[in-house]
Protein backbone atom coordinates (compact mmCIF):
# COMPACT_ATOMS: atom_id res chain seq x y z
CA UNK A 1 0.00 0.00 0.00
CA UNK A 2 1.36 3.21 -0.89
CA UNK A 3 1.64 5.63 2.46
CA UNK A 4 2.23 8.58 0.34
CA UNK A 5 0.59 8.77 -2.94
CA UNK A 6 0.33 12.96 -4.86
CA UNK A 7 -1.22 13.82 -8.24
CA UNK A 8 -0.16 16.62 -10.11
CA UNK A 9 0.80 18.88 -7.09
CA UNK A 10 2.00 21.64 -7.88
CA UNK A 11 2.61 25.32 -6.16
CA UNK A 12 2.75 28.56 -7.97
CA UNK A 13 5.15 31.60 -6.46
CA UNK A 14 3.18 34.02 -8.85
CA UNK A 15 4.94 33.42 -12.03
CA UNK A 16 7.48 30.63 -10.30
CA UNK A 17 6.76 27.88 -10.54
CA UNK A 18 8.38 25.83 -7.98
CA UNK A 19 6.52 22.77 -8.42
CA UNK A 20 4.70 21.56 -11.22
CA UNK A 21 2.52 18.59 -11.25
CA UNK A 22 4.75 15.90 -9.43
CA UNK A 23 3.26 12.60 -9.17
CA UNK A 24 5.29 10.11 -7.00
CA UNK A 25 3.88 6.74 -4.89
CA UNK A 26 6.03 6.31 -2.09
CA UNK A 27 5.42 2.68 -0.57
CA UNK A 28 5.38 1.96 3.55
CA UNK A 29 8.77 1.68 5.30
CA UNK A 30 10.57 2.96 1.38
CA UNK A 31 13.18 5.12 1.90
CA UNK A 32 12.79 7.74 -0.42
CA UNK A 33 15.48 10.26 -1.79
CA UNK A 34 14.36 13.35 -3.29
CA UNK A 35 17.25 14.51 -5.42
CA UNK A 36 17.94 18.01 -7.30
CA UNK A 37 20.00 21.04 -7.49
CA UNK A 38 18.99 23.82 -5.55
CA UNK A 39 15.29 25.78 -6.09
CA UNK A 40 14.18 22.53 -7.56
CA UNK A 41 11.28 22.34 -5.83
CA UNK A 42 12.45 19.71 -3.03
CA UNK A 43 11.79 22.20 -0.05
CA UNK A 44 7.87 23.04 -1.27
CA UNK A 45 7.21 19.40 -2.25
CA UNK A 46 7.72 18.23 1.20
CA UNK A 47 6.05 21.43 2.26
CA UNK A 48 2.89 20.56 0.62
CA UNK A 49 2.92 17.00 1.81
CA UNK A 50 3.33 18.64 5.55
CA UNK A 51 0.79 20.78 5.10
CA UNK A 52 2.77 23.71 5.89
CA UNK A 53 2.31 24.88 1.85
CA UNK A 54 -1.21 24.91 -0.21
CA UNK A 55 -0.71 23.57 -2.97
CA UNK A 56 -1.92 25.91 -6.17
CA UNK A 57 -3.23 22.49 -7.86
CA UNK A 58 -2.90 19.00 -7.54
CA UNK A 59 -3.68 16.72 -4.47
CA UNK A 60 -1.78 14.05 -2.24
CA UNK A 61 -2.75 12.08 0.65
CA UNK A 62 -0.46 10.25 3.52
CA UNK A 63 -1.59 7.73 5.19
CA UNK A 64 -4.99 7.97 3.14
CA UNK A 65 -5.31 11.65 4.73
CA UNK A 66 -5.99 14.43 1.88
CA UNK A 67 -3.38 17.14 3.01
CA UNK A 68 -6.10 19.57 1.95
CA UNK A 69 -9.56 18.39 3.56
CA UNK A 70 -7.61 16.75 6.64
CA UNK A 71 -4.50 18.83 7.19
CA UNK A 72 -4.86 17.84 11.17
CA UNK A 73 -4.79 14.63 10.83
CA UNK A 74 -1.74 14.37 8.23
CA UNK A 75 0.03 16.54 10.61
CA UNK A 76 -0.32 14.05 13.51
CA UNK A 77 1.09 11.08 10.48
CA UNK A 78 4.12 13.15 9.61
CA UNK A 79 7.43 13.92 11.44
CA UNK A 80 10.12 16.77 9.72
CA UNK A 81 13.26 17.98 10.13
CA UNK A 82 13.48 20.95 8.11
CA UNK A 83 16.33 21.88 5.98
CA UNK A 84 17.46 24.52 8.77
CA UNK A 85 17.79 23.89 12.10
CA UNK A 86 14.32 24.38 14.70
CA UNK A 87 15.74 23.04 18.08
CA UNK A 88 14.79 25.50 20.68
CA UNK A 89 18.18 26.63 21.91
CA UNK A 90 17.22 27.93 25.54
CA UNK A 91 16.01 24.11 26.12
CA UNK A 92 17.91 21.13 26.89
CA UNK A 93 17.39 18.55 24.80
CA UNK A 94 14.52 16.41 26.32
CA UNK A 95 12.65 19.42 27.08
CA UNK A 96 12.84 19.45 23.47
CA UNK A 97 11.49 16.25 23.08
CA UNK A 98 8.83 17.08 26.05
CA UNK A 99 7.82 19.71 24.09
CA UNK A 100 7.39 18.25 20.92
CA UNK A 101 5.66 15.63 22.85
CA UNK A 102 3.28 17.47 24.71
CA UNK A 103 2.46 19.05 21.09
CA UNK A 104 1.79 15.71 20.23
CA UNK A 105 -0.43 15.07 22.71
CA UNK A 106 1.67 12.05 24.21
CA UNK A 107 0.29 11.60 27.63
CA UNK A 108 2.52 11.85 30.54
CA UNK A 109 3.06 8.02 31.08
CA UNK A 110 3.88 7.71 27.73
CA UNK A 111 5.76 10.59 27.27
CA UNK A 112 8.95 9.64 29.47
CA UNK A 113 9.48 6.33 27.92
CA UNK A 114 9.23 7.57 24.02
CA UNK A 115 11.60 10.42 25.01
CA UNK A 116 14.25 8.06 26.75
CA UNK A 117 14.21 4.96 23.25
CA UNK A 118 14.53 8.27 20.57
CA UNK A 119 17.77 9.77 22.89
CA UNK A 120 19.04 6.11 22.97
CA UNK A 121 18.62 5.51 19.14
CA UNK A 122 20.22 8.70 18.48
CA UNK A 123 23.08 8.35 21.32
CA UNK A 124 22.30 11.37 23.23
CA UNK A 125 20.85 10.19 26.49
CA UNK A 126 24.60 11.16 28.26
CA UNK A 127 23.66 14.86 27.03
CA UNK A 128 19.92 15.02 27.53
CA UNK A 129 20.14 17.53 30.00
CA UNK A 130 22.98 20.28 28.40
CA UNK A 131 20.84 23.16 26.73
CA UNK A 132 21.32 22.15 22.67
CA UNK A 133 22.47 25.26 22.17
CA UNK A 134 25.98 23.37 23.55
CA UNK A 135 25.41 20.75 20.97
CA UNK A 136 27.69 20.05 17.95
CA UNK A 137 25.80 20.36 14.58
CA UNK A 138 25.87 16.89 14.02
CA UNK A 139 24.19 16.31 17.30
CA UNK A 140 21.57 18.93 16.85
CA UNK A 141 20.93 16.95 13.48
CA UNK A 142 20.29 14.05 15.27
CA UNK A 143 17.94 15.57 17.94
CA UNK A 144 15.77 16.74 15.49
CA UNK A 145 15.35 13.30 13.69
CA UNK A 146 14.56 12.12 17.11
CA UNK A 147 11.91 14.77 17.73
CA UNK A 148 10.59 14.07 14.08
CA UNK A 149 10.20 10.74 15.20
CA UNK A 150 8.80 11.08 18.52
CA UNK A 151 5.18 10.67 17.89
CA UNK A 152 5.39 7.32 15.30
CA UNK A 153 4.85 8.89 12.28
CA UNK A 154 3.78 6.97 9.19
CA UNK A 155 5.83 9.19 6.88
CA UNK A 156 9.41 10.97 8.23
CA UNK A 157 10.64 13.92 5.98
CA UNK A 158 14.56 15.17 6.47
CA UNK A 159 15.17 18.14 3.97
CA UNK A 160 18.57 17.91 3.31
CA UNK A 161 19.43 15.96 6.85
CA UNK A 162 23.31 15.93 6.27
CA UNK A 163 23.92 19.76 4.75
CA UNK A 164 26.59 21.60 6.73
CA UNK A 165 28.11 18.51 8.46
CA UNK A 166 31.21 16.97 7.85
CA UNK A 167 31.85 13.76 6.08
CA UNK A 168 32.33 11.50 9.51
CA UNK A 169 29.14 13.62 10.64
CA UNK A 170 27.73 13.13 7.54
CA UNK A 171 28.31 8.97 7.15
CA UNK A 172 26.77 8.59 10.98
CA UNK A 173 24.04 10.51 10.23
CA UNK A 174 22.89 8.27 7.27
CA UNK A 175 23.60 5.15 9.48
CA UNK A 176 21.29 6.83 12.38
CA UNK A 177 18.49 7.13 9.41
CA UNK A 178 19.25 3.59 7.86
CA UNK A 179 19.10 2.58 11.77
CA UNK A 180 15.70 4.65 12.96
CA UNK A 181 14.08 3.29 9.42
CA UNK A 182 14.41 -0.48 10.48
CA UNK A 183 13.95 0.20 14.20
CA UNK A 184 10.92 2.43 13.79
CA UNK A 185 9.37 1.05 10.39
CA UNK A 186 8.85 4.61 9.25
CA UNK A 187 8.94 5.30 5.37
CA UNK A 188 11.55 8.39 4.64
CA UNK A 189 11.50 10.98 2.59
CA UNK A 190 14.64 12.70 2.40
CA UNK A 191 15.71 15.60 -0.03
CA UNK A 192 20.03 15.80 -0.44
CA UNK A 193 22.38 17.17 -3.30
CA UNK A 194 24.97 14.27 -2.33
CA UNK A 195 24.08 11.86 -5.16
CA UNK A 196 26.40 9.36 -3.78
CA UNK A 197 25.40 9.27 -0.17
CA UNK A 198 21.60 9.04 -1.63
CA UNK A 199 23.02 5.70 -3.74
CA UNK A 200 23.54 4.42 -0.43
CA UNK A 201 20.94 4.82 1.66
CA UNK A 202 17.68 5.09 -1.21
CA UNK A 203 15.49 2.30 -2.04
CA UNK A 204 14.67 4.87 -4.76
CA UNK A 205 15.01 7.97 -5.98
CA UNK A 206 13.21 10.69 -7.75
CA UNK A 207 15.01 13.56 -9.57
CA UNK A 208 13.49 16.25 -9.27
CA UNK A 209 14.73 20.01 -11.93
CA UNK A 210 12.55 23.08 -12.26
CA UNK A 211 10.03 21.41 -10.16
CA UNK A 212 9.39 18.45 -12.39
CA UNK A 213 10.25 14.74 -11.91
CA UNK A 214 12.36 13.57 -14.18
CA UNK A 215 13.52 10.52 -13.10
CA UNK A 216 12.08 8.07 -10.82
CA UNK A 217 13.53 4.87 -10.09
CA UNK A 218 15.93 2.49 -7.84
CA UNK A 219 19.52 3.77 -7.90
CA UNK A 220 20.74 0.63 -9.36
CA UNK A 221 18.47 0.80 -12.42
CA UNK A 222 18.81 4.83 -12.84
CA UNK A 223 23.17 3.84 -13.11
CA UNK A 224 22.40 1.21 -15.42
CA UNK A 225 20.23 3.58 -17.53
CA UNK A 226 23.56 5.13 -18.48
CA UNK A 227 24.45 1.76 -20.72
CA UNK A 228 27.81 0.99 -18.93
CA UNK A 229 31.20 2.23 -17.33
CA UNK A 230 33.27 5.01 -19.29
CA UNK A 231 36.52 3.99 -20.11
CA UNK A 232 39.23 6.92 -21.50
CA UNK A 233 41.93 6.52 -22.78
CA UNK A 234 44.91 8.91 -23.60
CA UNK A 235 46.04 7.57 -27.02
CA UNK A 236 47.36 8.81 -30.77
CA UNK A 237 46.32 6.24 -33.29
CA UNK A 238 43.52 3.47 -31.51
CA UNK A 239 42.19 1.01 -34.20
CA UNK A 240 38.57 2.39 -33.95
CA UNK A 241 37.17 0.05 -36.00
CA UNK A 242 38.28 -3.08 -34.20
CA UNK A 243 37.07 -1.54 -31.06
CA UNK A 244 33.57 -1.05 -32.33
CA UNK A 245 33.66 -4.39 -33.13
CA UNK A 246 33.88 -5.74 -29.71
CA UNK A 247 31.18 -7.25 -28.23
CA UNK A 248 31.14 -5.74 -24.67
CA UNK A 249 31.78 -1.97 -26.29
CA UNK A 250 28.64 0.19 -27.03
CA UNK A 251 29.71 3.55 -27.89
CA UNK A 252 33.32 5.08 -29.57
CA UNK A 253 33.78 8.56 -29.65
CA UNK A 254 38.01 9.94 -30.58
CA UNK A 255 38.48 13.41 -30.33
CA UNK A 256 41.90 15.29 -29.76
CA UNK A 257 43.72 12.03 -28.97
CA UNK A 258 41.10 11.25 -26.31
CA UNK A 259 39.48 8.16 -26.83
CA UNK A 260 36.01 7.39 -24.67
CA UNK A 261 34.45 4.19 -24.94
CA UNK A 262 31.13 2.85 -23.18
CA UNK A 263 31.42 -0.49 -22.19
CA UNK A 264 30.12 -2.99 -19.92
CA UNK A 265 31.92 -4.13 -16.78
CA UNK A 266 35.20 -2.33 -17.35
CA UNK A 267 36.57 -4.10 -14.75
CA UNK A 268 36.42 -7.37 -16.74
CA UNK A 269 37.37 -6.24 -20.15
CA UNK A 270 39.99 -3.94 -19.47
CA UNK A 271 43.18 -5.52 -20.09
CA UNK A 272 41.87 -6.93 -23.36
CA UNK A 273 40.92 -3.60 -24.49
CA UNK A 274 44.11 -2.22 -23.39
CA UNK A 275 46.41 -5.27 -25.40
CA UNK A 276 44.93 -3.76 -28.92
CA UNK A 277 45.64 0.00 -28.17
CA UNK A 278 49.02 1.15 -29.01
CA UNK A 279 50.68 4.06 -27.20
CA UNK A 280 48.52 4.25 -24.41
CA UNK A 281 49.58 7.53 -22.17
CA UNK A 282 47.15 7.17 -19.58
CA UNK A 283 43.79 5.68 -18.51
CA UNK A 284 40.62 6.48 -16.84
CA UNK A 285 37.45 4.30 -15.72
CA UNK A 286 34.24 5.96 -14.41
CA UNK A 287 31.74 3.82 -13.24
CA UNK A 288 28.41 5.93 -13.88
CA UNK A 289 27.10 7.74 -10.70
CA UNK A 290 24.20 8.77 -9.95
CA UNK A 291 25.40 12.28 -10.68
CA UNK A 292 26.14 11.02 -14.00
CA UNK A 293 22.26 9.97 -14.57
CA UNK A 294 21.58 13.20 -13.23
CA UNK A 295 24.09 15.22 -15.69
CA UNK A 296 22.85 13.56 -18.87
CA UNK A 297 19.27 13.96 -17.85
CA UNK A 298 19.23 17.75 -16.93
CA UNK A 299 22.61 18.85 -19.15
CA UNK A 300 23.69 20.26 -15.75
CA UNK A 301 25.75 19.08 -12.49
CA UNK A 302 23.81 19.40 -9.38
CA UNK A 303 26.46 21.44 -7.72
CA UNK A 304 28.69 23.99 -8.67
CA UNK A 305 31.65 22.78 -6.91
CA UNK A 306 30.94 18.90 -8.23
CA UNK A 307 34.02 17.89 -6.62
CA UNK A 308 32.96 15.08 -4.90
CA UNK A 309 31.48 12.96 -7.51
CA UNK A 310 33.90 13.77 -10.45
CA UNK A 311 36.20 11.80 -8.93
CA UNK A 312 39.62 10.75 -10.44
CA UNK A 313 40.85 7.26 -11.92
CA UNK A 314 41.55 6.10 -8.14
CA UNK A 315 38.42 7.43 -6.86
CA UNK A 316 36.53 5.82 -9.05
CA UNK A 317 38.17 2.19 -8.37
CA UNK A 318 37.86 2.50 -4.99
CA UNK A 319 34.52 2.99 -4.94
CA UNK A 320 33.64 0.53 -7.72
CA UNK A 321 35.45 -1.88 -5.04
CA UNK A 322 33.55 -0.66 -1.99
CA UNK A 323 30.37 -1.72 -4.08
CA UNK A 324 31.62 -4.19 -5.30
CA UNK A 325 31.40 -5.89 -1.72
CA UNK B 1 -15.19 19.61 17.51
CA UNK B 2 -15.55 16.40 19.18
CA UNK B 3 -13.82 15.71 22.53
CA UNK B 4 -10.80 14.19 21.77
CA UNK B 5 -9.71 17.08 19.65
CA UNK B 6 -10.62 19.81 21.92
CA UNK B 7 -8.36 17.91 24.43
CA UNK B 8 -5.41 17.89 22.08
CA UNK B 9 -5.83 21.68 21.27
CA UNK B 10 -5.79 21.55 25.15
CA UNK B 11 -2.48 20.06 25.45
CA UNK B 12 -1.47 22.13 22.99
CA UNK B 13 -2.11 25.14 24.67
CA UNK B 14 -0.40 23.74 28.08
CA UNK B 15 2.46 22.63 25.85
CA UNK B 16 3.37 25.60 24.71
CA UNK B 17 2.31 27.87 28.32
CA UNK B 18 4.75 24.99 29.87
CA UNK B 19 7.77 25.91 27.25
CA UNK B 20 7.43 29.60 27.96
CA UNK B 21 7.51 29.29 31.59
CA UNK B 22 11.13 27.28 31.30
CA UNK B 23 12.07 29.79 29.27
CA UNK B 24 11.43 32.25 31.84
CA UNK B 25 13.03 30.43 34.10
CA UNK B 26 16.08 29.85 32.72
CA UNK B 27 16.14 33.55 31.36
CA UNK B 28 16.87 35.11 35.05
CA UNK B 29 19.07 38.22 33.79
CA UNK B 30 15.67 39.41 32.54
CA UNK B 31 13.46 38.84 35.25
CA UNK B 32 16.23 40.76 37.51
CA UNK B 33 16.52 43.67 34.92
CA UNK B 34 11.73 43.69 34.75
CA UNK B 35 12.10 44.18 38.83
CA UNK B 36 14.84 46.80 38.96
CA UNK B 37 13.73 48.93 36.64
CA UNK B 38 10.29 49.31 38.24
CA UNK B 39 12.16 50.19 41.68
CA UNK B 40 14.26 52.85 39.91
CA UNK B 41 11.07 54.14 39.46
CA UNK B 42 9.90 54.10 42.31
CA UNK B 43 12.81 55.04 44.18
CA UNK B 44 14.56 57.63 42.28
CA UNK B 45 12.09 58.82 40.31
CA UNK B 46 9.66 58.68 43.13
CA UNK B 47 11.70 60.40 45.56
CA UNK B 48 13.33 62.53 43.45
CA UNK B 49 9.82 64.31 41.51
CA UNK B 50 8.41 63.77 45.02
CA UNK B 51 10.66 66.19 46.82
CA UNK B 52 9.34 69.13 44.78
CA UNK B 53 5.51 67.80 43.59
CA UNK B 54 2.82 68.68 46.77
CA UNK B 55 -0.26 66.17 46.80
CA UNK B 56 -2.32 67.04 49.32
CA UNK B 57 -3.44 64.10 50.38
CA UNK B 58 -0.68 61.41 49.27
CA UNK B 59 3.03 60.98 49.03
CA UNK B 60 3.71 61.00 45.20
CA UNK B 61 5.41 58.06 45.49
CA UNK B 62 2.55 56.12 47.19
CA UNK B 63 0.56 57.64 44.22
CA UNK B 64 3.08 56.35 41.38
CA UNK B 65 3.32 52.89 42.43
CA UNK B 66 -0.08 51.48 40.97
CA UNK B 67 0.94 53.36 37.79
CA UNK B 68 4.45 52.22 37.95
CA UNK B 69 2.66 48.42 38.50
CA UNK B 70 0.80 48.98 35.37
CA UNK B 71 3.69 50.12 33.83
CA UNK B 72 6.09 46.83 34.46
CA UNK B 73 2.66 45.10 32.90
CA UNK B 74 2.61 47.29 29.56
CA UNK B 75 6.64 46.90 29.15
CA UNK B 76 6.51 43.04 30.22
CA UNK B 77 3.79 42.24 28.17
CA UNK B 78 4.24 44.03 24.50
CA UNK B 79 7.64 42.95 24.52
CA UNK B 80 6.65 39.37 25.86
CA UNK B 81 4.21 39.36 22.45
CA UNK B 82 6.75 41.24 20.16
CA UNK B 83 9.34 38.47 21.25
CA UNK B 84 8.21 35.70 18.95
CA UNK B 85 9.58 37.95 15.94
CA UNK B 86 12.94 36.55 17.09
CA UNK B 87 11.49 33.34 17.70
CA UNK B 88 10.22 33.04 14.27
CA UNK B 89 14.06 34.55 12.72
CA UNK B 90 15.64 31.45 14.47
CA UNK B 91 12.92 29.56 13.32
CA UNK B 92 11.70 28.15 17.37
CA UNK B 93 7.79 28.42 16.31
CA UNK B 94 8.75 26.30 13.00
CA UNK B 95 8.42 23.03 14.64
CA UNK B 96 6.05 23.86 16.78
CA UNK B 97 3.54 25.54 14.18
CA UNK B 98 3.37 22.22 12.14
CA UNK B 99 2.36 20.42 15.46
CA UNK B 100 -1.27 19.19 14.80
CA UNK B 101 -2.57 21.77 17.02
CA UNK B 102 -4.67 24.83 15.92
CA UNK B 103 -2.42 28.33 15.39
CA UNK B 104 -5.25 29.94 18.00
CA UNK B 105 -4.03 27.34 20.74
CA UNK B 106 -0.62 27.65 20.12
CA UNK B 107 -1.67 31.82 20.46
CA UNK B 108 -3.36 31.28 23.75
CA UNK B 109 -0.64 29.13 25.08
CA UNK B 110 1.56 31.87 24.38
CA UNK B 111 -0.83 34.19 26.27
CA UNK B 112 -0.35 32.46 29.27
CA UNK B 113 2.95 32.21 29.09
CA UNK B 114 3.45 36.04 28.83
CA UNK B 115 0.76 36.67 31.87
CA UNK B 116 2.32 34.29 33.74
CA UNK B 117 5.84 36.10 33.49
CA UNK B 118 4.09 39.34 33.97
CA UNK B 119 2.15 38.30 37.11
CA UNK B 120 5.18 36.37 38.48
CA UNK B 121 7.13 40.08 38.31
CA UNK B 122 4.19 41.56 39.91
CA UNK B 123 3.99 39.68 42.67
CA UNK B 124 7.50 40.34 43.32
CA UNK B 125 6.69 43.94 42.99
CA UNK B 126 3.61 43.74 45.53
CA UNK B 127 6.11 42.46 48.30
CA UNK B 128 7.64 45.98 48.45
CA UNK B 129 4.33 46.96 48.87
CA UNK B 130 4.87 47.78 52.74
CA UNK B 131 7.16 50.63 51.88
CA UNK B 132 4.29 52.35 50.61
CA UNK B 133 1.79 53.09 53.76
CA UNK B 134 -0.94 54.10 51.85
CA UNK B 135 -1.08 50.93 50.23
CA UNK B 136 -4.59 49.22 51.37
CA UNK B 137 -3.03 45.52 51.50
CA UNK B 138 -6.61 44.01 50.75
CA UNK B 139 -7.31 45.41 47.55
CA UNK B 140 -4.02 43.76 46.27
CA UNK B 141 -6.71 40.47 44.99
CA UNK B 142 -8.56 43.22 43.00
CA UNK B 143 -5.69 45.00 42.22
CA UNK B 144 -4.48 41.69 40.62
CA UNK B 145 -7.40 40.84 38.84
CA UNK B 146 -7.09 44.20 36.79
CA UNK B 147 -3.85 43.83 36.12
CA UNK B 148 -3.75 40.07 35.07
CA UNK B 149 -6.59 41.23 32.47
CA UNK B 150 -4.22 44.41 31.46
CA UNK B 151 -1.40 41.66 30.68
CA UNK B 152 -3.89 39.45 28.23
CA UNK B 153 -4.68 42.31 26.66
CA UNK B 154 -1.57 43.34 25.97
CA UNK B 155 0.86 40.36 25.44
CA UNK B 156 -1.92 39.71 22.94
CA UNK B 157 -1.40 43.03 21.75
CA UNK B 158 2.11 42.41 21.29
CA UNK B 159 2.10 39.00 19.43
CA UNK B 160 -0.31 40.67 17.17
CA UNK B 161 2.44 43.07 16.04
CA UNK B 162 5.21 40.27 16.33
CA UNK B 163 2.89 37.99 13.94
CA UNK B 164 3.34 41.37 11.78
CA UNK B 165 6.45 42.44 12.03
CA UNK B 166 9.15 41.09 9.90
CA UNK B 167 12.05 41.99 11.65
CA UNK B 168 13.32 43.70 14.70
CA UNK B 169 13.68 47.06 13.57
CA UNK B 170 9.80 47.57 13.99
CA UNK B 171 10.65 47.29 17.79
CA UNK B 172 11.91 50.87 18.22
CA UNK B 173 8.74 52.15 16.20
CA UNK B 174 6.54 50.20 18.23
CA UNK B 175 8.35 51.17 21.70
CA UNK B 176 8.73 55.36 20.33
CA UNK B 177 4.94 55.17 18.91
CA UNK B 178 3.31 53.08 21.13
CA UNK B 179 4.19 51.83 24.64
CA UNK B 180 6.08 55.09 25.72
CA UNK B 181 3.03 56.48 24.55
CA UNK B 182 0.47 54.40 26.13
CA UNK B 183 2.81 54.74 29.24
CA UNK B 184 2.93 58.56 29.51
CA UNK B 185 -0.75 58.72 28.40
CA UNK B 186 -2.04 57.09 31.06
CA UNK B 187 -1.70 59.07 34.40
CA UNK B 188 0.23 56.82 35.82
CA UNK B 189 2.71 59.53 37.02
CA UNK B 190 0.40 62.35 37.04
CA UNK B 191 -3.35 63.07 38.03
CA UNK B 192 -6.20 63.46 35.34
CA UNK B 193 -7.95 66.72 37.13
CA UNK B 194 -8.86 69.88 35.69
CA UNK B 195 -5.22 71.45 35.56
CA UNK B 196 -4.61 69.24 32.69
CA UNK B 197 -4.83 70.98 29.25
CA UNK B 198 -8.14 69.77 27.83
CA UNK B 199 -5.77 67.97 24.52
CA UNK B 200 -3.64 65.86 27.45
CA UNK B 201 -7.17 64.87 28.84
CA UNK B 202 -8.77 63.97 25.59
CA UNK B 203 -5.61 61.57 24.94
CA UNK B 204 -5.62 60.01 28.58
CA UNK B 205 -9.21 59.72 28.54
CA UNK B 206 -8.61 57.89 24.82
CA UNK B 207 -6.07 54.79 26.30
CA UNK B 208 -7.26 52.17 27.61
CA UNK B 209 -4.43 51.61 30.09
CA UNK B 210 -5.65 55.15 32.05
CA UNK B 211 -8.41 53.25 33.14
CA UNK B 212 -6.21 49.95 34.13
CA UNK B 213 -4.18 52.40 36.41
CA UNK B 214 -7.21 54.02 37.58
CA UNK B 215 -8.76 50.68 38.97
CA UNK B 216 -5.87 49.34 40.46
CA UNK B 217 -4.87 53.24 42.22
CA UNK B 218 -8.52 52.82 43.39
CA UNK B 219 -7.99 49.34 44.54
CA UNK B 220 -4.99 50.24 46.32
CA UNK B 221 -5.09 53.86 47.82
CA UNK B 222 -8.85 53.96 47.06
CA UNK B 223 -8.46 57.12 44.45
CA UNK B 224 -10.19 57.22 41.55
CA UNK B 225 -11.38 58.97 38.93
CA UNK B 226 -13.59 56.82 37.18
CA UNK B 227 -15.96 54.30 38.62
CA UNK B 228 -14.93 50.77 39.14
CA UNK B 229 -17.42 49.01 36.48
CA UNK B 230 -15.92 51.54 33.96
CA UNK B 231 -12.40 50.88 34.16
CA UNK B 232 -13.23 47.01 34.62
CA UNK B 233 -15.72 47.56 31.64
CA UNK B 234 -12.98 48.95 29.35
CA UNK B 235 -10.36 46.50 30.19
CA UNK B 236 -12.18 43.55 29.43
CA UNK B 237 -13.40 45.16 26.35
CA UNK B 238 -9.53 45.94 25.33
CA UNK B 239 -8.69 42.39 26.23
CA UNK B 240 -11.61 40.92 24.29
CA UNK B 241 -10.55 43.03 21.52
CA UNK B 242 -6.68 42.31 21.35
CA UNK B 243 -7.00 38.26 22.19
CA UNK B 244 -9.51 38.63 18.76
CA UNK B 245 -6.67 40.85 16.83
CA UNK B 246 -3.92 38.82 18.73
CA UNK B 247 -5.43 35.27 16.91
CA UNK B 248 -6.40 36.28 13.93
CA UNK B 249 -2.87 37.50 13.11
CA UNK B 250 -1.06 34.99 14.76
CA UNK B 251 -3.12 32.56 12.55
CA UNK B 252 -2.40 34.73 9.53
CA UNK B 253 1.32 35.06 10.33
CA UNK B 254 4.00 32.96 7.85
N1 LIG C 1 7.90 31.66 -0.33
C1 LIG C 1 8.36 31.72 -1.59
N2 LIG C 1 8.08 32.78 -2.37
C2 LIG C 1 8.53 32.83 -3.64
N3 LIG C 1 9.25 31.88 -4.22
C3 LIG C 1 9.56 30.80 -3.51
C4 LIG C 1 9.14 30.66 -2.16
N4 LIG C 1 9.59 29.48 -1.69
C5 LIG C 1 10.27 28.91 -2.71
N5 LIG C 1 10.26 29.70 -3.80
C6 LIG C 1 10.89 29.39 -5.10
O1 LIG C 1 10.49 28.11 -5.48
C7 LIG C 1 11.57 27.41 -6.08
C8 LIG C 1 11.79 26.09 -5.36
O2 LIG C 1 12.28 26.33 -4.05
P1 LIG C 1 12.60 25.18 -3.01
O3 LIG C 1 12.96 25.82 -1.75
O4 LIG C 1 11.49 24.21 -3.01
O5 LIG C 1 13.87 24.52 -3.68
P2 LIG C 1 14.82 23.38 -3.11
O6 LIG C 1 14.81 22.29 -4.12
O7 LIG C 1 14.44 23.00 -1.73
O8 LIG C 1 16.23 24.08 -3.13
P3 LIG C 1 17.46 23.98 -2.10
O9 LIG C 1 18.26 22.82 -2.53
O10 LIG C 1 18.20 25.25 -2.34
O11 LIG C 1 16.91 23.87 -0.74
C9 LIG C 1 12.76 28.36 -6.04
O12 LIG C 1 12.84 28.98 -7.30
C10 LIG C 1 12.38 29.36 -5.00
O13 LIG C 1 12.94 30.61 -5.30
MG1 LIG D 1 15.35 23.12 0.09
Amino acid sequence: MAIIETRKLTKSYGSIQAVRGVDLSIEKGEIFGLLGPNGAGKTTTIGMLCTIIRPTSGSASIAGYDIVQRPSAVRSKVGIVFQDPTLDTILTGYENLELHARLYGITSALRKKRISEMLQLVDLTDRRNDLTRTYSGGMRRRLEMARGLLHRPAALFLDEPTLGLDPQTRARIWDYIRKMARKEQTTVILTTHYMEEADQVCDRVGIIDHGQIIALNAPGNLKESMGGDLVIIRTKEPPLVKIKALPYVREVKFNDGVLEITMKDAHLHLSGLLFMIPGVECVEIRVPTLSDVFIKLTGHDIRDDSAEDSGSWIDSVARYRQKGK
Amino acid sequence: MNENRLQKELMGVLAVWWREFKVFQREKSRIVSSIVQPIMWLFIFGTGIGATVNMSSINYQDYIYPGVLTMSVLFGSVFFGLYIVWDRKLDVLKAVLVAPVSRISIFLGKVLGGCTDVMLQIAVLFLFSFLFPAVNVWGIPQALLLLFITSVALVSMGLALGSLLESLEGFQVISAFLVFPLFFLSGALFPIDDKLPAWLTGLVKLNPLTYAVDGVRGALLNINVFPFYLDFGVIVIFAAIMLLLGSVLFSRMK
